[in-house]
């Protein structure tokens, strides 16, 4: 641990609040496009707070993750995104199930929730990045109940792969993050998520004209 | 491995004959339709691998255990098989079982009955080898696959004439049955195996029975494992209220398969509870055998009452097949008190009685249901209303069956009344059991046994003279034709076990000595060799004692008498007129006793057993119609409600699935918090 650590570890902090906004303002936001651009947004804060915890702490296979994070998450991943948009053809305001300030609240909730839950593991890690495992864990339930609010499938496939991102953020706030094989496989594991959720889309669209997976429900045996 | 290749074992040879059974298998998927290649090539080869396996594991009786570690199966956990004296006994039986169905299969199958021959010839002989497996499993992962596997190809074997709705619907109910057991085995073995890691300490893996074997359960776990093989296996072999299954598998299905279910599929349940109880479990206590005696007896009765009073000669049977069932069951019980009370000769006794009716019944009962088959080719009638006078037109399938019926019903000098004779001995001994209430019991207990062989009997009377005696009830009876040579054959074989078993019994009781040391440590070997060749006193020669050989003479002898008594004074004049014709222009063939005339005493004594619905003609009906079904309680009172409660359960657990991915998200989300929640606290 270099002598800078204090900075580093402010650092650290301030890219951890951002991704808590980010993941705030993607709970509230109406348009696809826009959830895609903050999608992006919090990869890359996730690129650079990994980046900065391997700087601080000299773990090197660190970069290598921030690496996978940043083709992954910031430039492939939208990408697919974007394109199946353009395809599918839904640039249309998203419907959320419960109203938006409803949604807020019970995120509030929810991340006071986490902080509670993380003190006492906080407590016993040794990292530099300890306090930031209330927020990785109040990530993944935001990205949890964006999953349940939205009606519409992308949004849901976005919030999956947010709580991919609150995931990654928890293993490496917790322990430095997980073995290379590990996170190679998860990085795998999301891609290969990303492309069969693709070919769905298209399938339930043709199927009842919408993507709306409310229509699922007619699928259930009685 | 390596001295194996130096020297094959029998068990080795053992394992190659049950590869045979399966390559025989698949050779019929070559040619499924063929049924020249299929019934005229491969079920002959099937019989003659079944007499080698009979003739090797009966060599193997008494031999030291033989062990081996096949490298199949899941990685760190390789099939273990042991051969035994009591794997090897039970090995006997399937071989010269299957010798016997095989040979009758090859000349029963027919082309456009239900599943393609080939199929079934595949199904068979995976049915076969995997009951060979279940007795060679020497780790409950092996005994469970080749468990599973058993249910499976004998399932697939019943609903072969699937298109039935009948059929299918019985399939189901024993496929269910049959899972539900396997449930309670599998929890069996779970307890047995003690539930801590030895592996480590002993040189065993843990799910071998070599370590159930060195576990000592106290004795609530050992009373636990115990009711659960009970169970398990009891739901196999047809124990009630366990039993629904039986009388409807067995009329379903084919009936070489029919013969095989009732002769050796029940008793490799048998088989699985002894190895538990007497083997596995090191902790016997004695109250399990009253607990199994009375189960037992009552299992016997049931079925017997419930036999007598049937009109489709299969169902019958199937009802029959219970009663022997719960006799054995209440053998098993015996042994286990006296075992319990360390009176081990008693044990053995009792024991060897259950041992040689194993034998006795898959000899009997499988003939039978071949018969049944003959007669079912011939008259495509499985209804005894609508058979009768079958003997002249099927001499052979008719004195072949007479000789099954005269073993089931007990009457010496067959083979059913060695067994049954040897049961009642035992039973005579228990005045010496240390504990009142039981010695209260066990003669009530007996009277009872007696009486079921007594129905047991009155219900053999009725299955051949309905079918085979008086006059065809239906006119097109008289096309009905003698069974193949192949059929004729393989009836021949089970019949000659009947009668072999009958007059040998010394011989049997000696090599029956071998499963006996095994389980309780003695055996009757050398009572009965003092006594002779021809004197059978499992005891002692002052107790009882029964020669077959002179009780067979002296009927020759009487029957030889009484044939030249009759030609000798004779005096030949015979007159054949129309005598007083009393109505006898109008008598017809209908008019005979029918089955349910005949079983009408027995439903009238034990009425409350039954659940009889009735309906009468009025006494002005122009077309009078009488009809009665008789059903079985159990099934009303314990398998509908638990079906009822199983579709409510189900229903409300439907509620959950509301279609909706929201839902279901909220779901994992709720269970997420409450987890994190309660693992903070």
């Amino acid at each position: 641990m270099n002598a800078a650590s204090p900075y580093f570890g402010q650092i650290i902090n301030l890219l951890a609040a951002i991704l808590l906004l980010l993941s705030f303002a993607m709970l509230s936001q109406r348009r696809i496009l826009s959830l895609i651009d903050l999608f992006m947004a919090q990869g890359a804060v996730l690129c650079a707070s990994t980046a900065v915890v391997a700087y601080a702490t000299g773990q090197n296979h660190l970069y290598v993750s921030a690496g996978i994070t940043l083709l992954l998450k910031v430039m492939l991943l939208p990408w697919i995104l974007h394109r199946l948009i353009r395809r599918l053809n839904v640039k249309w305001d998203v419907e959320t199930l419960i109203n938006i300030p409803t949604t807020m609240l019970i995120g509030i909730v929810l991340v006071i929730f986490a902080f509670n839950l993380a003190l006492p593991i906080s407590q016993l890690a040794g990292t530099i990045t300890r306090s930031t495992l209330g927020i990785a864990m109040a990530a993944v339930l935001l990205a949890f109940l964006m999953m349940i609010t939205r009606s519409k499938a992308v949004p849901q496939v976005i919030g999956f792969l947010s709580m991919e991102n609150g995931l990654f953020f928890a293993a490496t706030s917790a322990t430095y993050g997980m073995p290379m094989v590990v996170e190679l496989g998860i990085a795998l594991d999301v891609l290969v998520g990303m492309v069969i959720l693709g070919v769905f889309f298209f399938q339930i669209r043709e199927q009842f004209d919408s993507l709306d997976i409310r229509h699922l429900e007619q699928l259930k045996d009685d | 491995m390596q001295d194996a290749l130096a020297a094959p074992l029998a068990i080795d040879w053992l394992l190659a004959l049950v590869l045979c059974w399966l390559l025989l298998g698949l050779a019929g998927m070559v040619a499924q339709r063929n049924l020249r290649y299929v019934a005229r090539t491969l079920f002959p080869l099937g019989a003659a691998v079944g007499l080698a396996i009979a003739g090797v594991a009966f060599a193997a009786l008494g031999e030291v255990p033989e062990t081996v570690v096949l490298p199949l199966g899941l990685p760190d956990l390789p099939f273990h098989l042991r051969l035994d004296s009591l794997s090897a006994l039970f090995l006997v039986i399937l071989g010269g079982i299957a010798a016997g169905i095989s040979i009758y299969a090859a000349g029963y199958l027919r082309k456009g009955e239900g599943t393609a021959p080939g199929l079934q010839c595949l199904q068979y002989h995976i049915f076969l080898a995997s009951m060979a497996l279940v007795l060679l499993a020497d780790d409950a992962y092996a005994f469970m696959v080749a468990w599973e596997l058993m249910a499976l190809s004998s399932f697939f074997l019943v609903t072969s004439d699937h298109r039935n709705p009948e059929i299918r619907r019985a399939g189901y109910l024993y496929l269910l049955i049959a899972h539900i057991g396997a449930i309670g085995i599998l929890l069996s073995f779970g307890v047995l195996q003690g539930g801590n890691d030895m592996a480590a300490s002993n040189g065993v893996s843990d799910y071998t029975f070599a370590h159930m074997r060195m576990m000592h359960p106290d004795g609530f776990w050992a009373t636990a494992a115990f009711g659960l093989a009970l169970f398990g296996f009891g739901a196999k072999a047809g124990l009630v209220p366990l039993h629904v299954w039986l009388p409807e598998a067995h009329p379903a299905a084919p009936s070489p398969v029919s013969a095989m279910m009732s002769a050796v599929m029940l008793k490799t349940a048998i088989y699985g509870f002894l190895r538990v109880s007497f083997d596995l479990l090191q902790t016997r206590l004695w109250w399990w055998g009253v607990v199994v005696l009375m189960l037992g007896l009552f299992t016997a009765l049931f079925g017997v009452i419930f036999s007598a009073v049937q009109t489709d000669m299969k169902r019958l049977l199937a009802y029959s097949s219970i009663e022997n069932i719960g006799l054995l069951f209440v053998g098993i019980g015996l042994a286990l008190t006296f075992d319990g009370f360390d009176m081990t000769i008693l044990a053995a006794l009792a024991l060897t009685a259950v041992l040689y009716h194993c034998l006795n019944h898959a000899a009997f009962k499988s003939l039978l249901f071949l018969a049944t088959g003959a007669v079912l080719h011939a008259t495509k009638e499985r209804s005894l209303g609508k058979l009768g006078g079958l003997i002249h037109k099927m001499p052979w399938v008719a004195w072949l069956s007479l000789l099954g019926v005269l073993a089931s019903a007990g009457l010496p000098p067959l083979n059913g009344f060695v067994s049954e004779w040897l049961l009642l001995q035992s039973f005579l001994f228990t005045p010496g059991l240390p504990h009142g209430y039981i010695n209260m019991l066990i003669p009530v207990a007996a009277a009872a046994v007696a009486l079921t062989a007594a129905i047991a009997g009155y219900a053999m009377v009725k299955f051949f003279g309905i079918i085979f005696l008086g006059q065809p009830r239906e006119e097109r009876l008289a096309e009905a034709h003698d069974a193949g040579l192949l059929e004729r054959i393989a009836m021949i074989w089970l019949g000659g076990l009947c009668v072999a078993l009958g007059i040998f019994p010394v011989f049997v009781i000696e090599q029956l000595d071998a499963v006996t040391q095994l389980l309780v440590g003695t055996g009757l070997g050398a009572a009965v060799r003092s006594g002779g060749w021809l004197l059978l006193a499992p005891v002692s020669e002052n107790r009882a004692s029964y020669e077959p050989l002179v009780f067979l003479l002296v009927i020759l002898a009487v029957g030889a008498a009484t044939f030249m008594l009759v030609r000798r004074f004779w005096h030949g004049r015979v007159r054949i007129t129309g005598a007083w014709d009393c109505g006898w222009t109008l008598q017809s063939a209908r008019m005979q006793d029918t089955s349910e005339g005949f079983g009408q005493p027995l439903r009238q004594v034990f009425s409350p057993f039954y659940r009889m619905t009735r309906e009468e003609p009025g006494s002005f009906d122009k077309a009078p119609r009488y009809s009665i079904v008789v059903e079985d309680h159990f099934w009303y009172w314990l398998y509908l409600p638990v079906a009822r409660a199983a579709d409510m359960g189900t229903r409300m657990v439907a509620f959950l699935q509301q279609g909706r991915i929201s839902v279901y998200l909220l779901y994992s989300f709720v269970t997420l918090i409450v987890l994190l929640f309660l693992i903070r606290g």
